[in-house]
């Protein structure tokens, strides 16, 4: 299904990235220069597709990330292709983010009021960041369906303020609304698919 | 040579003397006499290093350092790195190496911090160290080891992003029993930059008008989270470092210029602001964590 919606999935390992970007020999994400130095390895390996792009970052090798990095790696890398002027299209999933990896990471997305998609240890995927009740309850509702098609948007939200908050969800990218085949689609869905 | 007496103990209050001292003298060689001197927590060493520095600067030589031939304070100095760290900046007599070898005690040596390498440096050591002490010493869960390695790659980071000049960090732990009846880990970091006021007069300045100072600059980057760099991802390291801190019961404060300011827990006696100091030309963080008790910290 992946690739029939035109998006590719890549893996990207922050750890091993950490160990080969500019930054070689350091085993923490620790300082902005690193954060920047990792953040620009991610946006080169992103660079590589012209189509749309399902990133999985990993972070299961990374002991410490600090806020400094937490702001380069995740909120800026986020806002940048958040941007109009993206250098392309980009949805990220967050994988192995343990205990102290989420205050930090927390703390920078509520300060640029940005919102990601996480996946658990269980496999689970879940949102991190700012977000209202009814983005939740549209992101919810999406991710235990895998998929809702156009026609039965309106049956699943009948309320308008929920399927707002569903095209909101779109424009954040923590879900992606296909434009040649219609319907919405959860972040873990398109991952499986495109593993099967 | 003028001769600046050092205190029986040196930690972040006592060396207000040696401050004020080092910022009155003039441009004649210093001796630091520290025969006196019977204990030393890593703010002493710092803020020891730091007006040392001053001192070389404005008399063109190195200030000299008396230490006690005996007593505990010179093999204590020794191992937590003080004569490596001391090198360029005192004219002293350091122990032999064998005297000064065997640091499994020390938390974080004194440690020169003038590139981001350093801050990895420092993240590294203590990621292998302080596991034991937080655990065992302090009483923290296991998990605290990454929020204090954090803390310490972000105060780090404060030396080579806004001081923009040398500085140096340490860290270990004591046992408080007089003061507090409970053991207690300090870390401490001091430059010599251009301190707080200098780093964001620039960018904010003209807001504050005559109201601009020490003081005013401290609280618009330990309240308000103020950086000299338009980016609004900066500043949020040193609001973090104090909920980090209040978490944990700690005190820290920021010494720059003529002013000091702090988060003060119930333990410590101390105002929140304290202004027309001594002039302190850089910065120096002072961050006491102190053991958990009960389930209260």
């Amino acid at each position: 299904m992946g690739s029939e919606l035109g998006i590719d999935p890549i893996a990207i390992d922050v750890g091993r990235l950490l160990q080969h970007s500019a930054a070689s020999l350091y085993s923490h994400l620790v300082t902005r220069p690193t954060g920047r130095a990792v953040r620009l390895a991610i946006e080169a390996q992103l660079s590589a597709t012209s189509r749309t792009s399902l990133s999985m970052i990993d972070l299961s090798e990374v002991a410490v990330i600090d806020f400094s990095c937490a702001d380069e790696v995740v909120a800026k890398l986020l806002m940048r292709f958040l941007q109009e002027d993206r250098p392309g299209d980009a949805l990220f999933v967050f994988r192995g983010l343990d205990v102290g990896h989420h205050e930090p990471i927390e703390a920078v997305l509520e300060r640029q009021t940005l919102l990601m998609v996480t996946e658990g240890s269980d496999g689970q995927c879940g949102l991190l960041g700012t977000r209202s009740d009814e983005e939740q309850h549209a992101w919810s509702v999406l991710e235990s369906r895998g998929r809702i098609d156009t026609t039965e948007v309106a049956s699943v939200f009948p309320s308008e303020i929920h399927r707002h908050a569903l095209d909101e969800l779109v424009l954040r990218r923590v879900a992606f609304a296909s434009p040649d085949a219609g319907g919405y689609h959860a972040l873990s869905t398109l991952l499986r698919d495109a593993h099967a | 040579m003028r001769v600046v007496d050092l205190p029986a103990s040196l930690d972040f209050r006592t060396s207000e003397a040696l401050i004020a001292e080092v910022s009155a003298s003039g441009t004649e060689k210093i001796l630091f006499d520290g025969r006196h001197l019977r204990w030393v927590d890593p703010n002493g060493m710092v803020i020891l290093l730091a007006t040392g520095a001053v001192a070389r600067e404005r008399s063109g030589e190195l200030p000299r350092l008396e230490l006690a031939t005996v007593g505990e304070v010179r093999s204590y100095l020794g191992r937590m790195g003080f004569f490596e760290a001391a090198t360029e900046v005192f004219d002293t007599d350091a122990p032999s190496p064998r005297r000064s070898a065997g640091r499994s005690d020390v938390l974080l040596e004194i440690t020169p911090i003038t590139t981001n390498g350093d801050v990895h440096e420092v993240v590294d050591r203590v990621q292998k160290r302080a596991g034991a002490i937080l655990s065992k010493t302090l009483g923290y869960p296991p998990t605290s080891v990454v929020p204090f390695s954090v803390i310490l790659s972000e105060v780090c980071q404060n030396v080579i992003e806004h001081a923009e000049g040398p500085g140096w960090v340490a860290a270990q732990s004591y046992n408080w029993s007089k003061r507090l009846g409970r053991q207690v880990v300090i870390i401490s970091v001091a430059d010599l930059g251009r301190g707080f006021r200098g780093s964001l007069a620039d960018e904010h300045s003209a807001r504050f008008s005559d109201r601009w100072g020490d003081a005013t600059a401290l609280e618009a980057a330990f309240i308000h989270g103020l950086t000299r760099f338009p980016d609004s991802g900066r500043g949020q390291g040193i609001q973090q470092i104090r909920k980090q801190v209040r978490r944990w019961d700690g005190l820290i404060s920021i010494r720059s210029g003529t002013a000091r300011i702090a988060d003060v827990p119930d333990w410590f006696d101390a105002p929140p602001m304290e202004g027309g100091l001594s002039d302190f030309a850089g910065a120096q963080i002072n961050i006491i964590l102190p053991e958990r008790v009960g389930h209260g910290v």
